[in-house]
């Protein structure tokens, strides 16, 4: 509880230092490694680096800083600091396509290492859309119908590991479903938007259903902004991830069910 | 690889229907949602009367028409690019879908399971009828577009070309 009072508190430049350097890490790494892989192969594509940059600022911006502090009394802060860890973080990341930028620059014994992880029965598994959802959708819904949602502000631990939670569950999620970074357990067209389409389902359902009934300690109107605000804006991240697993789909198709006459 | 030419396959014609099936049904959702939720003001995002079955098909519903809508623009490009998009068959499909959709939002969803009514603090009978006819009159459209699908088809003027 103390350590909440110190982050309402204005923070200082020390904090601001410490709390960030996570972050301007991961940038200054991907950068380097953007460079080192510029020499022996193919020109990186400078989108990617631009969503890496972008999507690691979102996680940033949920985790410390105004609105993150904000979103320990206002549960439409709240709301946008899930939809950047949660959604639109995760997805920037997936099209900076981490993993193959790692396999084209770690030691060859580190890369292989990591194909194997990636390749493994564990990978496979929680990358399933299936359990994918589950867990995403699932994490959700415990979070803000049952009271967890206020035992997280009490307990440091566990708002931590909601947290991480929210970030893993979005990223996997959005793996998943669109294959950007080297996948090799690749699922069907039809099962991953199955999948997508009862996810985003669930999705505003629950937006509406906190519309209806706040969560312990957030007062009627807040839920009711939170609530439309996680609607819309989780259609609208959502969109993207529909378009990107139809252009993916309907670029391959043409080549396989089609004769030329 | 020349993209001009021609390819056609044996699955255009029901690729044809679904497709528009599909556009009509995320149309029609899609302009629900911006004239009677943002513009008018007249449906509420949530009204408290909801039933628990309704909240939940309505959720599938906005989900699937987001969905339909994306794969159905993405079926007409492949149409398209292929030159066998049927445009005739393809809007009777549409207006069948929307139809369709817009019969059971405003019967099933409306009035059976009570996700929000069209107007509030309003007679709501004639809305509900106008609303209704309008939907069978989109089915009945579409039905007579799709009949009439024998004549010769577009599709041969444009591999013409």
């Amino acid at each position: 509880m103390h350590h909440h009072g110190g982050m309402n508190e204005s923070t200082s430049t020390f904090e601001w230092l410490s709390l960030s350097m996570p972050f301007v890490l991961l940038i200054v790494l991907y950068i380097v490694a953007v460079i080192y892989s510029n020499k022996k192969y193919r020109k990186w594509p400078v989108y990617r680096t631009l969503c890496w940059i972008t999507g690691i600022s979102s996680i940033a911006l949920a985790c410390f800083g105004p609105i993150a502090e904000k979103a320990h009394s206002s549960f439409q802060a709240h709301m946008f600091t899930h939809l950047l860890l949660g959604m639109l973080g995760p997805l920037l990341l997936v099209f900076a396509s981490p993993m193959r930028l790692v396999l084209r620059t770690a030691p060859v014994k580190i890369a292989r290492g990591i194909a194997k992880f990636l390749k493994s029965r564990y990978v496979q598994w929680i990358t399933h859309p299936i359990l994918a959802t589950i867990l995403n959708l699932g994490g959700l819904w415990v979070l803000y119908t049952t009271e967890l949602y206020s035992a997280m502000h009490s307990v440091f631990l566990l708002y931590i590991l909601v947290h991480l939670h929210v970030f893993l569950a979005g990223y996997v999620f959005t793996v998943s479903m669109i294959y950007i970074d080297p996948t090799p357990h690749r699922t069907s067209f039809f099962l991953r938007s199955t999948m997508l389409i009862l996810a985003m389902a669930a999705h505003n359902i629950l937006s509406k259903w906190i519309y209806a009934h706040p969560p312990a300690g957030v007062e009627l109107m807040d839920a009711q902004a939170g609530g439309m605000f996680m609607y819309y804006s989780g259609d609208a991240v959502d969109l993207i991830i529909v378009i990107v697993l139809c252009y993916q789909y309907f670029k391959n198709r043409l080549g396989r069910k089609t004769v030329q006459t | 690889m020349n993209g001009l030419e021609r390819r056609k396959s044996n699955y255009d014609e029901p690729f044809n229907f679904w497709s528009g099936i599909l556009f009509g049904l995320g149309m029609v959702a899609f302009i629900d949602e911006v004239v009677f939720h943002q513009l008018l003001h007249w449906h509420h995002f949530y009204d408290l009367s909801t039933t628990n079955v309704g909240l939940i098909s309505d959720g599938l519903f906005h989900a699937f028409s987001w969905f339909a809508t994306v794969v159905a623009l993405f079926m007409v490009a492949d149409l398209r690019k292929r030159k066998v998009w049927n445009f005739k068959r393809w809007m009777g499909a549409v207006y069948v879908g929307g139809g369709t959709f817009n019969l059971y939002d405003g019967i099933i969803q409306h009035k059976m399971m009570r996700i929000h009514q069209i107007r509030y603090n309003v007679d709501i009978f004639y809305y509900d009828v106008v609303w209704n006819v309008l939907a069978a009159l989109m089915i009945i459209v579409g039905l007579i577009l799709l009949k009439k699908k024998k004549t010769p088809s577009p599709l041969k003027k444009i591999g013409d070309v």
